[in-house]
C-alpha cells in the first residue's frame, strides 16, 4: 500500500489552472523528488497535501485512508519554501510551540526538542532568540521543526537553500536517517544536481500537469540518445571515422564521444575500431543529466512566461 | 480547540512578558494620575503670599477684607500711590487697590489692583472674588436686604426633572451625561488600540513567513481565533490591572499631597448660606451617581467590550493579512473599518444628551456602532435611557455581528496570509469571501 495517493488533483485560481488533473503515488520509505519551473503549480500542489488548500477535485488518499488536514497534521512535516520564525521568541520556546502545535504533548514535545537539538549540536542555542541567529542557524532550526514530531510524510521545499556544504551534508545525512526510519520524503527544489544524488523517484510538473513520473534511473533511460564516449589506449587515431555507424559529437587526442545511429549496436562500433587497431580501453554509454531532460522538457513550453488564461469556474 | 488554546497562550505570554507591557500597564494610569494630580496641586497652590496694599479713601471696607483660609493678605494703609508704587517695586507689596474717596457703592466704578508685573489668572480670581464679596454685602447693606432674604429669593432649584418610571426620584442628567461618555469613549479607545494590535500581530506573521509553517498545523481560522483570544485576554489583563491602580492611587493621593484635600474643601470661600446651597448641591451629585447601576454597566461594559473587541479584531486580522510589507497599504485598507468606529463616536455624542433619539436607537442596535452608542444609552438606566427589550435586541446582533465578522474575515485571512508580492484590492477581497470553500 502506497504512503500517498493523489488521484486527479486539480486546483484552478482566478486566472490560471495552477494544478491541472495531476495523479501520482508515493511508496514507503522513498525520497521523492518534485521538479518544475517557476510557476509550474509546485508550490499548490504541495499546499494541498499538506492540506493548506483544499483540491477542486480529486482525491488525497494519505495512509490508505482519505486525508483529513486536522487530523492528520501529526502524520505530515512541511517546511515551505516561504518560511520564517517568530524573530523575538527564544529558540527552545519556539520549537516547542510549533510541536505542541502539532499536536504533541507538552512533556512530550520537550523530549523531541531536547533529543534534537543534542543530535544537531544546538542545546546552547536553547535562550537565543531567532533574530540573533544566523541565516543558515535558523535555517537548520526551521528544519528541527519541521521533522521532531517524526511525520510519515516529511516535505521540504528547497530545504538547502542558504546553507553551507558543511551543513548541508549535514542535513543531507539527517534526511538519509530519516528515511531509514521509514520516513518518506519529498523533495522540492530546483537543483538538480541534488535531485540526482539523493532522489530515488521524481515526478516533473510543468503548466500545471504532469509530464515525467518514475525513478532517476528509470528516467534517465528513457531519455538516453545512444551518446557514449571511448578512450583507447594508444593516442594515434585515424584522421577519417566512418560515419555510417556514428556520429562525432567530440574528439580530443585520445577520447571520442560520439552518437551511434539507430540501426547499430555497440558491437558493430567496437568491432569497427578493433578492425583499425585501436586498443579500446573503456566504453561508456553517457547517460543525459536530469539537468539536460530538466531544460529539454521545459523549454520552449513557455512555461517562464506563463500567461493568465481565463478559467471558467468549476 | 485546544489548539486555539495553544496559540492564545503564546500570544497572551509573549506580550505579558515584554517588558513595554509592564511599562505601558504601570506606567499608562501613573503618568494619568501624575498629570491629574500636578493639575490639581497647581490649582490649588496659589502663588505665594500675596500681600495687597488698600488705600481705602472712601471707607468702603472699614478696615477688614475676608480672606480666611487664603494666602491673599490685605494691609490697610494711607500711603499716596507713589510710595506705593515704589512699595511694591521693592517687593514690599505684590500690587496695591486704591478706592478713592468718592466712590459710590451702588454706582459700576471699577476698582483697580496695580502690580508691576501680570498677575495669574487664578490670583486674579482669588483677588476679584474676595473684593467682589465684600463690596456685595456692603450693597445689600445700603439697600437693606440682609443674606438671608437673599438667599430665599434666589433659586435654582425651582425645576426638578423626573421620568414617569423614576417615580419622584430627580433624573441625573449630568452624571449620566459623564458616565456615558466615559465608558463609551473607553470602547472607542479599546477597539482601536487592541485592534490595531491583532492587525500588526497578523502582519508580522505574514512578514516573517511564518504563517505557511503555523497553517500547516493549525487551520488558518484557529490560528486567527488564537491570535484574537490571546490579545483579547492581554487587553482584558491590562484593563483590570489598570482599574486596580487606579483605585490604589485614589486612595495613595491624599497620602502623598497631605494637604491638598482640605484646601480643596476650604477653596470656595463663600459666606455661609451659599455654600450650604454647594454642599447639597454636591451630595446631589453623590446621589445621582449612587443612582447610576454600576453592576449593570460594568457587566454591559464587559459585554460590549468584548463583542465589539471581537467584532471589530477580526476585521482587523483581515485587513493584517491582506497587507503586504507596505505598511501604507494598511492605511488605505483599514479606512473603511475606522469608519464605523469613527461614526459610532459622534452617535454616541449625541446619545449622551439625548438617548432615545431614532439616530441613538439606530446607532445602538447596529453591532458596527453598538458598542460604543449602547454604553452612552446604558448611562441612563434602563428603561428611562434603553429598554429591556432594546437591550437584548443589540446584545444578540452584536454576537450575530462577531459571528458574521469572524466568518468573513476567516475567509479573507485564509487566502490573504498566504498570498504574497501582490497588492490586494477590496474587489479582490469580495471575490475571496464569495468564493466557495
Amino acid at each position: 500500500m502506497p504512503l500517498l495517493e493523489l488521484k486527479n488533483l486539480k486546483k484552478y485560481y482566478a486566472t490560471q489552472k495552477a494544478v491541472d488533473d495531476i495523479s501520482f503515488t508515493l511508496e514507503h520509505g522513498s525520497i521523492f523528488g518534485l521538479l518544475g519551473p517557476n510557476g509550474a503549480g509546485k508550490t499548490t500542489l504541495l499546499r494541498m497535501i499538506t492540506g493548506i488548500f483544499f483540491p477542486d477535485e480529486g482525491e488525497i488518499i494519505l495512509d490508505g485512508q482519505k486525508f483529513n488536514p486536522l487530523e492528520d497534521s501529526l502524520k505530515i512535516g512541511y517546511m515551505p519554501e516561504e518560511r520564517g520564525l517568530y524573530k523575538k521568541m527564544k529558540i527552545g520556546e519556539q520549537a516547542l510551540y510549533l510541536a505542541q502545535l502539532k499536536g504533541l504533548s507538552k512533556s512530550d514535545a520537550m523530549d523531541k526538542v531536547r533529543f534534537w537539538f543534542e543530535r544537531l549540536e544546538m542545546q546552547t542555542w536553547w535562550n537565543k532568540k531567532v533574530e540573533d541567529l544566523s541565516k543558515g542557524m535558523s535555517q537548520k532550526l526551521q528544519f528541527v521543526t519541521t521533522v521532531l514530531h517524526e511525520p510519515k510524510l516529511i516535505i521540504l521545499d528547497e530545504p538547502f537553500s542558504g546553507l553551507d556544504p558543511v551543513n548541508a551534508n549535514l542535513i543531507k545525512d539527517e534526511i538519509y536517517g530519516l528515511k531509514e526510519r521509514g520516513s518518506t520524503i519529498i523533495f522540492s527544489t530546483h537543483r538538480m544536481e541534488q535531485v540526482e544524488e539523493i532522489c530515488d523517484h521524481i515526478v516533473l510538473v510543468n503548466l500545471g500537469k504532469k509530464i515525467l513520473d518514475g525513478t532517476v534511473q528509470q528516467v534517465k533511460h528513457d531519455f538516453k540518445e545512444d551518446v557514449f564516449k571511448i578512450t583507447f589506449a594508444n593516442k594515434l587515431m585515424p584522421e577519417h571515422l566512418a560515419t555510417h555507424l556514428f556520429e562525432v559529437k567530440q574528439k580530443k587526442d585520445h577520447e571520442l564521444v560520439l552518437q551511434r545511429h539507430v540501426d547499430y549496436t555497440n558491437n558493430d562500433i567496437l568491432q569497427y575500431f578493433i578492425s583499425k587497431g585501436l586498443s579500446v580501453e573503456s566504453f561508456n554509454e553517457i547517460l543525459p543529466s536530469l539537468n539536460d531532460i530538466f531544460i529539454h522538457l521545459v523549454e520552449g513550453t513557455k512555461s517562464v512566461t506563463r500567461s493568465f488564461q481565463k478559467v471558467e469556474a468549476v | 480547540m485546544n489548539k486555539i488554546f495553544i496559540i492564545a497562550r503564546r500570544e497572551f505570554l509573549s506580550r505579558v512578558q515584554k517588558k513595554t507591557f509592564l511599562l505601558t500597564t504601570i506606567l499608562v494610569p501613573a503618568l494619568i494620575f501624575g498629570f491629574y494630580a500636578l493639575i490639581i496641586y497647581f490649582s490649588v497652590k496659589s502663588e505665594d503670599n500675596i500681600k495687597i496694599a488698600v488705600v481705602d479713601k472712601a471707607n468702603l471696607f472699614g478696615g477688614k477684607i475676608e480672606n480666611a483660609g487664603s494666602d491673599i493678605s490685605f494691609e490697610f494703609t494711607n500711603k499716596d500711590t507713589a510710595l506705593l508704587r515704589k512699595d511694591v517695586e521693592s517687593k514690599k507689596y505684590s500690587g496695591y487697590v486704591f478706592v478713592p474717596a468718592d466712590y459710590n457703592v451702588l454706582g459700576h466704578d471699577r476698582l483697580t489692583y496695580h502690580s508691576d508685573k501680570a498677575t495669574g489668572l487664578m490670583t486674579q480670581e482669588k483677588i476679584r472674588k474676595k473684593i467682589s464679596s465684600t463690596i456685595e454685602d456692603k450693597r445689600f447693606l445700603s439697600l437693606n436686604i440682609s443674606k438671608a432674604q437673599l438667599d430665599s429669593i434666589q433659586s435654582d432649584n425651582d425645576v426638578q426633572f423626573t421620568t414617569f418610571s423614576g417615580g419622584d426620584k430627580p433624573s441625573r442628567a449630568g452624571v449620566s451625561y459623564a458616565v456615558g461618555f466615559v465608558s463609551g469613549f473607553l470602547i472607542y479607545i479599546i477597539l482601536f488600540i487592541y485592534g490595531t494590535m491583532v492587525m500588526r500581530g497578523v502582519m508580522e506573521e505574514k512578514v516573517n513567513r511564518i504563517a505557511e509553517v503555523i497553517v500547516s498545523s493549525v487551520k488558518p481560522f484557529q490560528l486567527m481565533m488564537g491570535k484574537i483570544t490571546g490579545i483579547g485576554a492581554v487587553g482584558l489583563v491590562q484593563f483590570l490591572i489598570w482599574i486596580v491602580l487606579m483605585i490604589g492611587l485614589q486612595f495613595l493621593l491624599p497620602v502623598i499631597f497631605p494637604g491638598m484635600a482640605e484646601q480643596m474643601q476650604s477653596q470656595p470661600i463663600q459666606p455661609g448660606a451659599v455654600q450650604a446651597v454647594n454642599t447639597a448641591k454636591s451630595s446631589g451629585l453623590l446621589n445621582s451617581l449612587a443612582q447610576v447601576n454600576f453592576p449593570l454597566m460594568l457587566s454591559c461594559f464587559l459585554f460590549y467590550f468584548l463583542g465589539g473587541y471581537l467584532l471589530y479584531s477580526s476585521l482587523f486580522a483581515a485587513v493584517g493579512s491582506s497587507v503586504n510589507e507596505d505598511p501604507q497599504d494598511a492605511q488605505s485598507l483599514t479606512l473603511p473599518i475606522i469608519m464605523p468606529i469613527i461614526f459610532a463616536m459622534v452617535i454616541m455624542m449625541k446619545a449622551v444628551n439625548d438617548p432615545t433619539s431614532g439616530l441613538a436607537v439606530f446607532g445602538s442596535m447596529f453591532p458596527l456602532t453598538s458598542p460604543i452608542v449602547m454604553m452612552a444609552r446604558l448611562a441612563h438606566g434602563i428603561p428611562d435611557g434603553v429598554t429591556y427589550s432594546q437591550l437584548a435586541i443589540s446584545m444578540i446582533l452584536l454576537i450575530a455581528g462577531f459571528i458574521g465578522t469572524t466568518w468573513l474575515a476567516g475567509k479573507i485571512y485564509r487566502t490573504g496570509i498566504l498570498m504574497y508580492g501582490k497588492k490586494i484590492t477590496w474587489k479582490e477581497m469580495i471575490k475571496w469571501i464569495s468564493r466557495k470553500n
